[in-house]
């Protein structure tokens, strides 16, 4: 009877985990996705997919669509060549202040686009210490998106690296296989899902670029999260507009479905070695690897920040911190002194975390224990929101959610949709931590006789408690920096960090100016230290991200 | 199958859970609990502005922020049958045409617009609050020895070479306005065009950026942003704010705004179709136009009061006066054209 009663709870257990996301997804996610659509393609009560028609039919348009796509592809290509020998020595490799360097590669990820945009312009002008013209080429674009997405792959790879275990590849190596083939035969092969999983949310990120291809990108250059944007709002052409959001959440469903696939087939079964404490550089040449790595990061990820912080202590007399003490003070063109903005931006981030944990863990836990088709579905589902364009989200809101009730112009939005962008972190945080428990312990236990609860109370609690921590602190990072989402709502004044820096630097005057910087620096602070203390947590934790 | 119920009921109480708490819905009985005022993201009024509409007439005001001007219409137009405002402020004669259009707006004729130009108040179902001049901008300091242009015909003479830098229409309000400007004063037809024009500023090095910001307070050498080029299009009000911003104030504006070619975009607000409290949306709408609000409006966003009764600031008197001749363009005639130019001029720029 006992038997018979436990399986029947955790068979609930299992149905609400499942129902809780999908619910989540359809009513914030999906349904208004769909009401967007719909209007897009309804005239006079019947579906006409005439926008399509057009879309198709017009050259300006598809060149837009093969932009997006060509870019995408030659940013990840990039990101992946440059961050992919420094995944290697974040993995392999000590040296001092190798934590401090983990936590501050984060900091670009969550940084506001135009924030990074200006301090880009500055560094790519003429004026620049590379003394070329690179604006208004691809190759702003490339370099200013290889910035945004460096640390995704450095830390989902490097994760991934640091647990191959030695022995593997010394005895390849034994066995008189060159350097080269163990990397290609043994290394690569174990590597392949992180880097799939890896590119393929820099290719989402990319695809959808919108903020750096508008400042960084030529005349008449565009992807299509930004012709989305000028079409429904610059020409208020919403059949245009939807019929381009059906073309671009299209594309991103097939690369997901190859995406899921590719990892079904590849997924190779190897030992989670805990983490070891890695060996510091000996040779002369590990020595240059390490160090110019490090360079590399320097340079691109460190000149731009730099840039910032240099810029928000200028002042009519050389350099002050007059920028930072006057936050506290009412600030022209903000509705509240900037100390609230960080406020709001906490507050924000504390809720939506909690969202983004509860609904995250429930699905990293259906996608951990049951593999196959829900599993994979799930995952891909959960990331489909990051490759949706703001605008089409933002007016399915205004579209869908006028009842029960009202949320359109709720403040509560601002939160869920935080959420919703940072829930595939928590996601991909949790699922390889729970799956590494599964093995050993779980099964273990529950041949001592254990009933399902009690080994998931004393087994599993413990490790989703430290998958949540550190899925926490990704969340939080996230909604601090978190901008698009809300930006094409209505909502009463509630400035957070990145819309107060965006309003300033729509302001004439060097106050204001220097304002917007010190916020984006203590943005940058915020994020860093919410990823040293997540590093506290995650010694010895496999996590993809 | 309480399985499968429970998973529903679950998925209601989430739901539920997640959207409590939050709304306020007014009925409509006679006074309504609140009215509300969706204007764009550049929408600022000194402290205390709103309350004083509060205390006279015992109506809270709750502004929604949405995006540029250009997407706070786009929301007016989608939430049409079941508004999220009862006035829309910040339309601007570039979109105005549009808006009339889609029907958004009910008709209302504010008592204070016999203080209003005629020529600002272009239909019944909108109130004009407030213009501003999209102007040539120049850095003063790059023209002690030299002459700055007197007109938009000089910006394509070699001595103004790689100095100018302007916005794309396609993505900027202001770099609509200058395109339109220059669409007005050099025409559609005959030897030299609007397109001539732009081919010609093309050779002469202008520098187009995405939106303002980069433009005013990257690339422009008065902006403060450490730009280069002596030249911008901005505002006729540009000048006066840098001064009356900057810590400590200087003796002369830094920057001056070149008269000629300016495009005036005025800025209407509205009461919205499906509001519940068309009256006192009404006492809303006066209440922007009238002379404490007009005169709060210059420091504040930087336009100027459509209230001639309203004062200027000393700042603006000194140092941005209002350009007298400015383009003129029909609502309908920028409604009709707007996408064929943007794509025209892409075409000569890209």
């Amino acid at each position: 009877m006992d038997r018979h009663s436990s399986l029947t709870t955790s068979r609930r257990w299992g149905i609400a985990l499942v129902a809780v996301p999908l619910a989540f997804l359809a009513y914030f996610f999906i349904y208004p996705l769909a009401t967007v659509l719909v209007t897009g393609f309804t005239s006079n009560g019947n579906i006409d997919l005439e926008p399509l028609r057009t879309v198709f039919g017009r050259d300006a348009l598809l060149n837009v669509a093969w932009f997006t796509l060509w870019q995408a592809v030659a940013s990840t290509l990039l990101t992946l060549l440059l961050a992919l020998p420094a995944a290697n020595v974040m993995a392999r490799y000590e040296f001092p202040g190798k934590r401090l360097v983990r936590a501050a590669i984060v900091v670009p990820f969550v940084l506001p686009t135009v924030v990074v945009g200006s301090a880009f312009l500055a560094l790519l002008g003429p004026q620049g210490p590379l003394g070329i013209d690179l604006r208004q080429t691809i190759w702003a674009i490339l370099v200013a998106h290889v910035f945004f997405n460096y640390s995704i792959v450095v830390r989902t790879v490097g994760a991934y690296w640091e647990r191959i275990d030695p022995s593997l590849l010394e005895a390849a190596q034994l066995l008189g296989a060159s350097r080269s083939q163990v990397f290609r035969r043994v290394t690569l092969p174990i590597l392949r899902p992180a880097i799939a999983s890896a590119a393929s949310l820099v290719f989402l990120f990319t695809f959808t670029s919108f903020g750096i291809i508008l400042i960084l990108g030529g005349i008449g250059q565009a992807t299509i999260e930004v012709e989305i944007w000028r079409q429904a709002t610059g020409l208020i052409n919403f059949e245009v507009a939807a019929a381009l959001a059906f073309l671009q959440i299209s594309g991103i469903s097939v690369v997901l479905f190859l995406y899921s696939r590719y990892q079904e087939r590849r997924a190779v079964q190897f030992r989670h070695q805990p983490s070891q404490s890695a060996p510091r550089a000996i040779t002369r040449g590990q020595q240059i690897h390490v160090v110019g790595n490090l360079a590399v990061m320097a340079v691109l990820l460190g000149a731009p920040i730099f840039v910032l912080i240099e810029r928000s202590l200028r002042s009519a007399s050389g350099y002050s911190f007059d920028a930072y003490t006057g936050l506290g003070d009412q600030i022209s063109g903000l509705a509240a002194p900037a100390t609230t903005a960080i406020w709001n931006s906490a507050r924000f981030a504390v809720v939506a975390t909690l969202i983004a944990v509860t609904i995250g863990l429930a699905a990293a836990t259906v996608i951990a224990y049951r593999r196959g088709w829900l599993s994979r579905t799930f995952d891909a589902l959960l990331m489909l929101p990051l490759g949706t364009s703001a605008v089409t989200l933002g007016f399915g809101f205004l579209l869908a959610l006028d009842a029960p009730v009202d949320l359109r112009t709720s403040i509560w939005i601002i939160p869920i949709a935080h959420a919703m962008v940072a829930i595939p972190f928590v996601v991909r945080t949790a699922v390889p931590v729970l799956r590494s428990v599964r093995h050993r312990l779980r099964e273990a236990a529950a041949m001592l006789g254990a009933p399902p609860e009690r080994v998931w109370r004393e087994v599993d609690l413990p490790l989703v408690t430290r998958a949540a921590l550190i899925g926490a602190g990704f969340a939080f990072a996230v909604s601090l920096g978190e901008f698009g989402a809300t930006s094409f709502l209505a909502l009463p004044s509630n400035p957070t960090l990145p819309t107060a820096i965006f309003r300033l630097l729509g302001r004439p005057g060097t106050e204001s100016f220097t304002s917007a910087m010190a916020l984006s620096t203590i943005l940058m602070i915020g994020t860093a230290t919410t990823v040293l203390l997540i590093e506290r947590f995650r010694r010895d934790t496999p996590g993809d991200f | 199958m309480p399985t499968k119920r429970s998973a529903v009921l679950v998925a209601i109480l989430v739901t539920a859970m997640l959207v409590t708490a939050c709304s306020d819905s007014s009925d409509s009985t006679d006074k309504p609990a609140e009215l509300i005022l969706m204007t764009h993201d550049s929408f600022a009024l000194s402290a205390g502005m709103l309350e004083a509409f509060t205390q006279e007439y015992g109506i809270p005001v709750t502004v929604l922020e949405s995006g540029d001007a250009g997407t706070m219409l786009s929301q007016a137009i989608l939430t049409k049958d079941n508004p999220i405002a009862d006035v829309a402020y910040g339309v601007d004669n570039t979109f105005l045409s549009r808006a009339l259009e889609e029907g958004v707006f009910l008709e209302y004729e504010s008592a204070l617009l016999t203080n209003v130009p005629v020529d600002l108040a272009v239909d019944p179902r909108v109130t004009p609050i407030d213009f501003g001049d999209v102007c040539i901008n120049y850095d003063k300091a790059a023209f002690s020895t030299t002459a700055p242009p007197q007109t938009l015909a000089d910006l394509t003479l070699p001595e103004y070479r790689d100095m100018l830098v302007v916005q794309d229409p396609a993505s900027s309000s202001p770099g609509l306005a200058f395109l339109l400007a220059t669409i007005s004063t050099f025409g559609e037809e005959g030897d030299y065009t609007w397109r001539h024009y732009w081919q010609g500023l093309k050779d002469n090095g202008v520098l187009v950026t995405s939106g303002w910001t980069e433009a005013y307070t990257g690339a422009f050498s008065g902006g403060g942003g450490g730009g280069t080029r002596p030249i911008v299009v901005s505002y006729a009000s540009s000048p006066a704010v840098g001064v009356f911003f900057a810590d400590p104030p200087p003796a002369d504006a830094p920057t001056a705004a070149l008269l000629d070619g300016c495009f005036r975009q005025v800025e209407y607000a509205g009461i919205l179709t499906g509001t519940d409290f068309p009256e006192e949306a009404g006492l809303l709408v006066d209440y922007l136009l009238s002379v404490p609000v007009q005169e709060d409006i210059p420091l504040n966003m930087f336009v100027y009061p459509a209230n001639s009764a309203a004062a200027l600031p000393q700042v603006f008197t000194d140092y941005s006066p209002v350009p007298v001749a400015t383009a003129e363009m029909s609502v309908e005639t920028i409604e009709r054209n707007r996408e064929t130019w943007i794509d025209e001029w892409t075409d000569i720029l890209r």
